[in-house]
């Protein structure tokens, strides 16, 4: 398959990843910023959901102050974010025009069909306005994640588009908890109380993992088992460990489908090696902010050697 | 005049490129001005040069470089023995039928401007051909300040009086086709003795055909026909269809390399 | 002004041959029944075009042609003849350019002049001397046929670059034959689903000799952003093959690759959709970021082929079109069985003082242009436009050419009054390979769907209509 169609696979289905996880986050962050402060703690909710997306420094430069309504309009509206929700669904459906005889008709409906409805969500008047926004960017996510997995051959197109997925997912996971990790050092863990439970759900809620939460762990939210539930717990399919058990299945499928394999390979079966080996105990030694970043840089290392071995 | 010659394109990549191609029109001819002794293309990676001959007559040589390159150096140099034939050009096959030489390219189109100019100057010659190119030239040089410009299409230096040798010769090119002169762009070298700072742009000038008499090369810039302190490189169309280095680098399409041009007297060989 | 033709014979009871089947249809059709079919062709057309039709368009709506449900006919014999006509066409056209590149015989010969080609926009000084494949210079040709009478076809125009419009051709007969199945089993009507199949052989047929037994083919198209981009990807789709941008590919020692998840693969044969300009920056214009470095240097080197060839424009050039009895005749000593449109060159003094006395009866049309924009239709013209443009033509005079206005053919649609005829053209697409000739039976018809109104362009009013030749 052609460079540039694999490239532009792998990229829809980041952007359209992004755009879902940032209408988690945004989700998650309306939720708490709601509550009284007695409740959930003088953190600047809005400020952490920017920094969550990684985009904390472009939203600084803009000269812009973290209110929900400046937020809002940054992560879900705004054309100066290249990561904004109406910016990810342009750049997807971009991407989808580019290499329609690709995709599935029914890929392609959910993508158009997503991107079209934007119009309808040109202002927010008021919150529920803003959820019913967050629910159609996850539904047509969920459509167009769905549409793939349904109808689309399991060939190279689907390894790649699934690829994009996944790295951009685990990035996500890992942002989330990185930006507050300071609530999970397991010091803290007497303070306990109702402000530090509601931070701890919002987590699992921008992940979508609060009752996986209870079915797996049985107890009440523990903020090192929210950690071990998002980094290594296999079953969670927002977790390190989990995106990375589909990467190296992906990459797999492309070096039996190639006949060959390189440095792509390489990168995702160390960090899959080292997601299996860790136990909790080994992540939070080192560090659990070290050991996010590093994360991240090695997922965006493995992003690099993809884009290298196929896509370039 | 026996002529050594240096001319150094080196390109910079930032961020490196992920491999280079390159068209040179950069190994002169012989013909009865112009004697090459030996020359040669040197370039700094390992690449396969492939040499042709294009429609215009002019040796084409490719080549293609794989993997990420953060620079390339191409030098061409080696010697030539030129004698002054006044500007005439022979001993050397043609190609084309001359009407080719009437093609409007977007670099040598005229406007009215030069329309009216070429008119006037074609009026108050003398009715033979030579004399009105010379007029021509005689004309321009006057008209026209030397000076660099972006833009060398003819009808954006005529229309600021002012342009580089190779603007001049877009300007001298498209008031001599509208005369219905076919012409054409030579690309190449002059030397100038006594200088010591290197050129950073090749030469360029035009060339005329004039029924009976053959090409006669007209450079403008200097009010003279090509003398033995030219070496011509390359014709085209225009400069762009004679430009000794055309280029592209994937990933970085737009780098422009920094030209060396060094040009010395090798030796005198006496005249007979 | 004379009344048209009429292809299926409206007046009274008469009926031409090839229409009975389909006038008796009308005949016994309600109006709210071809209302009802029209709605359904449309929707037809936005289901199973849609995923085509969205691309040009940034709002992200499928923008239609308007499709006219009433197909147009041509009888078995009428075909035969047509068909005879644009092959010996076709052949000329490449005769032709592979001379004015080459020896230039038809020049020397002082039949064409040497200006014309020479000083042409779309003559290519690179393509001298350059040794094709199998000669063949126009694999897709798409002529334009006009109809004034039974028995007299004109060639129009040919289009020798790159013409568009077959996808249409395709998806009006798949829409049809989903709307009025009864219609295909009541008479045999030769199909042209084999289309791209035929296209792909063609180019398969003329991959240069440096290739493999099984030539890999791609297309090369500008872009999404392109007018055309969705039959590049339609066609790239029927083909099975791969639709490149430039940026997919590279040239190595002469050889053209593109980029894919395994690494280069070479390609032998591009159905370029890209203008010559922009083919490649070290050749053509420099600026061009759409095209392919080095292309040029490859094919030269004879390492891929190029379809159609570089520099074909020429021959469809309007003033070059005026020679073509003389180019049929020269190249193939044949008399032409497809008839020029009577074309008054205005470079000739006396043909120039002609159309000047005559202008409000003439259609006057540029030579390098194309698209009917520098173009005078005299009789639908007010004094004032002529006026302008006889000082435009006096002034320019090679730049123009002139021709009669033509009473064409006209053909039943279903327009807002009822069913009413309209003029219409025919494009057929000639395809040539290193083996033989391919014409699939029909092409293209477009139709004025304005009353009286002579002009077929889909941007000024024009939509299409289903061609059937019947195989019988």
């Amino acid at each position: 398959m052609l460079s540039r169609t694999a490239d532009n696979l792998f990229w829809l289905a980041r952007y359209v990843e992004r755009a879902e996880n940032t209408a988690r986050i945004l989700d998650a962050a309306n939720r708490l910023a709601a509550m009284p402060i007695a409740y959930a703690g003088e953190s600047n909710e809005w400020e952490s959901a920017v920094a969550a997306t990684g985009t904390l420094g472009l939203f600084k430069s803009l000269g812009k102050e973290a209110t929900g309504e400046s937020v809002v309009d940054f992560l879900a509206f705004s054309a100066d974010n290249p990561s904004s929700i109406r910016s990810c669904l342009e750049r997807a459906r971009v991407n989808a025009r580019t290499v329609r005889t690709a995709l599935t008709t029914e890929m392609w409906e959910a993508i158009n069909g997503a991107w079209l409805g934007l119009r309808d969500f040109n202002r927010l008047g008021d919150r529920v306005r803003l959820n019913a926004f967050l629910t159609y960017v996850k539904e047509a996510s969920l459509r167009f994640d769905g549409s793939a997995y349904r109808t689309m051959l399991r060939n190279d197109a689907y390894f790649f588009s699934g690829l994009g997925s996944f790295i951009e997912r685990a990035d996500n996971t890992a942002r989330i908890l990185d930006v507050k990790y300071h609530l999970l050092l397991p010091e803290q863990e007497s303070v306990g109380g109702g402000l530090d439970f509601f931070q701890w759900s919002s987590i699992l809620r921008s992940v979508s993992a609060n009752t996986a939460y209870h079915w797996v762990y049985r107890e009440s939210v523990k903020p090192w088992l929210v950690a071990d539930l998002l980094v290594l717990n296999e079953q969670l399919p927002r977790s390190l460990s989990a995106c990375y058990g589909r990467i190296c299945e992906f990459l797999d499928e492309l070096s039996l489908a190639y006949g060959r394999q390189g440095p792509a390979q390489r990168v995702a079966r160390s960090t899959r090696n080292r997601l299996q080996n860790a136990t909790l105990e080994d992540v939070f030694q080192g560090g659990l902010h070290e050991f996010l970043t590093e994360f991240i840089g090695e997922n965006s290392r493995l992003g690099q050697a993809i884009t290298d071995q196929y896509l370039a | 005049m026996r002529l050594r010659i240096v001319h150094e394109i080196v390109y910079a990549f930032d961020p490196p490129a992920n491999g280079a191609i390159q068209t040179l029109r950069l190994t002169p001819r012989g013909h009865d001005g112009q004697f090459v002794v030996n020359w040669r293309i040197e370039v700094d990676h390992d690449c396969r040069l492939s040499s042709a001959r294009d429609p215009f007559g002019n040796i084409v040589q490719s080549f293609n470089t794989d993997g990420k390159l953060d620079g390339l150096a191409i030098t061409a140099l080696g010697e030539v023995e030129t004698h002054d034939m006044a500007g005439m050009v022979r001993g050397q096959s043609e190609r084309f039928p001359v009407a080719v030489y009437l093609r409007d390219t977007q670099l040598t189109e005229s406007d009215q401007g030069i329309r009216s100019f070429a008119a006037e100057i074609d009026a108050a010659s003398p009715p033979d051909r030579l004399s009105t190119l010379h007029a021509l030239m005689d004309g321009l040089h006057d008209a026209m300040e030397p000076g660099e410009t972006e833009d060398d299409r003819a009808i954006a230096a005529f229309a600021a009086r002012k342009g580089d040798a190779r603007a001049l010769a877009h300007v001298f090119i498209a008031a001599a086709r509208h005369l219905g002169i076919p012409s054409r762009y030579a690309s190449g070298y002059l030397f100038k003795p006594g200088s010591e700072e290197p050129d950073h742009s090749e030469h360029g000038w035009a060339e005329a055909f004039i029924e009976g008499v053959g090409w006669i090369g007209f450079d403008a810039a200097c009010n003279i026909c090509p003398t033995d302190a030219y070496v011509r490189l390359a014709i085209g169309l225009d400069r762009v269809g004679a430009a000794p280095v055309r280029g592209a680098a994937y990933g970085d399409w737009s780098a422009v390399p920094k030209v060396t041009i060094r040009i010395s007297e090798a030796g005198t060989v006496k005249q007979p | 002004m004379v009344v048209a033709f009429d292809e299926m014979g409206s007046s009274g009871d008469s009926c031409r041959p090839g229409y009975e089947v389909l006038k008796r249809w009308l005949e016994s059709t309600p109006p709210d029944l071809l209302t009802t079919r029209r709605a359904e062709a449309e929707l037809l057309f936005r289901r199973i075009g849609i995923t085509f039709n969205v691309y040009g368009d940034e709002a992200g709506e499928e923008r239609l042609i308007p499709f006219d449900i009433i197909p147009r006919i041509l009888t078995k014999k009428e075909w035969s003849v047509l068909a005879r006509g644009l092959e010996q066409r076709v052949k000329a056209l490449n005769a032709f350019l592979a001379d004015i590149y080459s020896k230039g015989e038809i020049l020397r010969a002082g039949l064409v002049p040497d200006d014309l080609i020479y000083r042409n926009p779309y003559y290519r000084p690179e393509m001298a001397g350059l040794k094709l494949a199998h000669d063949i210079y126009v694999m897709i040709a798409g002529i334009d046929i006009v109809r004034v009478d039974p028995d007299t076809f004109y060639v129009l125009e040919d289009n020798a670059r790159t013409p568009s419009g077959v996808s249409y051709m395709l998806e009006n007969r798949e829409v049809m034959m989903r709307l009025f199945p009864d219609l295909f089993a009541e008479q045999r009507i030769a199909p042209v689903e084999n289309y791209p199949d035929a296209l792909l052989a063609t180019l398969k047929s003329v991959a240069p000799r440096s290739a493999s037994s099984d030539p890999t083919v791609a297309l090369l198209t500008p872009g999404p952003y392109n007018s055309a981009f969705y039959e590049h990807s339609f066609l790239a789709d029927k083909l099975g093959i791969e639709l490149v941008e430039g940026r997919d590919l590279l040239v190595r020692d002469n050889v053209v690759y593109m980029r894919t998840t395994e690494g280069p693969k070479r390609v032998d044969v591009l159905y370029r959709r890209l203008d010559d300009d922009f083919l490649d920056p070290l050749t053509f214009r420099p600026d061009s970021a759409l095209g392919v470095p080095g292309l040029m240097s490859a094919y030269r080197a004879g390492n891929i082929t190029l379809s159609n060839a570089v520099g074909t424009g020429v021959a469809d050039d309007k003033a070059v079109y005026s020679y073509m009895p003389e180019i049929v005749r020269f190249y193939l000593g044949e008399e032409p069985l497809l008839q020029n449109v009577p074309t008054w060159r205005c470079r000739e003094p006396d043909a120039l003082k002609y159309v000047l006395d005559h202008l409000p009866e003439m259609v006057v049309k540029e030579v390098a242009g194309s698209g009917g924009y520098g173009m005078l239709i005299g009789p639908t013209a007010d004094k004032k436009t002529i006026a302008e443009f006889a000082a435009k033509l006096a002034a320019n005079p090679d730049d123009f050419i002139a021709q009669p206005t033509l009473a064409l053919s006209t053909s039943p649609t279903f327009v807002d009054s009822g069913v009413a005829p309209r003029h219409v053209d025919l494009r057929p697409f000639v395809l040539t390979g290193g083996d033989k000739v391919r014409i699939v039976p029909g092409g293209l018809t477009r139709v004025a769907l304005k009353a009286g109104s002579l002009v077929v362009n889909s941007s000024q009013g024009g939509g299409t209509k289903d061609t059937w030749v019947l195989d019988a």
